[in-house]
């Protein structure tokens, strides 16, 4: 089981395009359209979102993404609608439709709780600044060596979403606190937002018990071409 | 002698009927400051109301509001379906069991409706929205209360300061929704869910007077 997302868009074919995108990173995530009305016209439906929460969260929660305003008040009033329970583990994110959901989505695909999917989707507010860095002080100084790695990125059109994503997936795995770059590499966003062209020479630190392993394997992972260079 | 669940359904048919009526004046205050289809959204919401009541034989005052509510929460599409909606629902709890309807039962349900507007919109009065129109028809029909007037006249009061605030909507700058973006360009346009309020709150009174 894992958090389930909502797309709410006035626009069917906008949620519809969102989740199709969003399922291509995160191919095994509920996500969920919930965009237009009932009978396909413009507007925001409670009925379409209420069905979507109803599936996106099977325990876990669920977190919405929104586009304009009055997307954000139906959401909001669906959310009234729900019991006490459920609606303590589902939230609407602040966060924009797109790169949220695609961040959100990516959190969701590595086992992020409904808070840690709210704020992957929400470091879409401030693309391309760098995080706080969690590697600094994730640890104490002297509780363990950072260790650094260099890498070339083989893929003709660089690291684009897909995988951007897959590295994300994969960094996620381990415990230790890695960057690339200086940002952190368990952030689809930030990563993306150090826009690597091919040929980038990429520096990856890590730093917790599995650091030499996690290094091992995302320098394969980038050397590999992420299967399609 | 107050009013019953009679007022409650006529007033919900006479709001489709204006609504319906003034549709198109609707979306034309819309248009230059909004997305151009409040009309629209508020006649289909209401349209679908009416066959409801239709077949809701028995009911309270309270249980016709929560009807309204539901469907314009299901049915109007843009934000006015989740803002009256709300408003109709807390309008709804707080005459929740009463046969009859007092002035200070109908004070409660235009209060509650205002309060759970503004907890679903968060606007403050002075920005350019439907609150501004439900704001001064709370307070009129609050002092009217007060002053010992009949039902009728509590409403009466309710509509005329609706009426006033809507037209006072017109000078002001938007701080909510999509007009916001306009800045100083919403100058000199009434805001639509303000006038909307106003034919609602005066179908209320035409309702009792019948």
């Amino acid at each position: 089981m894992s958090v389930g997302l909502v797309v709410v868009s006035h626009s069917d074919k906008i949620a519809v395009g969102i989740v199709e995108l969003a399922r291509q990173m995160a191919p095994t995530t509920r996500v969920l359209p919930a965009g237009g009305l009932d009978d396909g016209a413009i507007g925001t439906s409670f009925e379409k979102i209420t069905e979507a929460i109803a599936l996106a969260d099977e325990g876990e929660g669920a977190v919405l993404l929104c586009d304009l305003g009055s997307a954000i008040l139906t959401a909001e009033t669906a959310l009234d609608f729900l019991d006490d329970v459920q609606r303590g583990r589902v939230v609407i994110a602040d966060a924009p439709i797109v790169e949220g959901t695609v961040a959100a989505a990516v959190a969701a695909e590595t086992g992020g709780d409904v808070a840690a999917v709210v704020t992957a989707a929400e470091s879409a507010n401030r693309p391309g600044r760098a995080a706080p860095e969690p590697a600094e002080s994730a640890e104490p100084a002297g509780s363990a060596e950072t260790l650094t790695a260099r890498a070339t990125l083989v893929n003709k059109d660089g690291l684009h979403a897909r995988p951007a994503a897959d590295f994300v997936r994969r960094a996620s795995e381990f415990g230790a606190a890695i960057t690339v770059n200086g940002v952190d590499a368990k952030s689809l966003l930030r990563i993306m937002s150090l826009g690597l062209g091919a040929g980038s020479e990429l520096t990856l630190t890590a730093e917790g018990p599995d650091a030499a392993t996690a290094l091992d394997a995302l320098v394969g992972l980038i050397e590999s071409g992420f299967g399609e260079a | 002698m107050g009013l019953t669940s009679e007022w409650a359904r006529a007033w919900v048919a006479l709001s489709a009927k204006v609504i319906a009526e003034n549709r198109v004046e609707l979306t034309a205050l819309d248009r230059p400051i909004g997305d151009g289809d409040h009309g629209e959204n508020m006649n289909r919401g209401f349209t679908a109301v009416v066959p409801k009541l239709d077949s809701l034989a028995e009911g309270s005052a309270a249980d016709i509001l929560k009807l309204v509510a539901m469907t314009l929460i299901s049915t109007v599409g843009g934000a006015a379906g989740p803002l009256y909606g709300t408003g109709y629902l807390k309008a709804a709890g707080a005459v929740a069991g009463q046969d009859e309807l007092d002035g200070a039962s109908l004070v409660a349900i235009l209060a509650a409706a205002r309060d759970g507007i503004v907890l679903r919109g968060k606007a403050l009065v002075g920005e350019k929205t439907m609150i501004d129109a439900w704001t001064p028809a709370v307070d009129a029909a609050a002092e009217a209360h007060a002053a010992g007037k009949s039902e009728l006249e509590i409403l009466q009061a309710a509509a005329s300061a609706a009426e006033a605030g809507a037209v006072a909507t017109e000078p002001l700058i938007a701080r909510k929704g999509r007009a916001s973006y306009l800045g100083e360009r919403a100058i000199g346009h009434r805001d639509p869910g303000a006038q909307s309020t106003a034919l609602l709150l005066r179908a209320a009174a035409d309702a009792a007077a019948a």
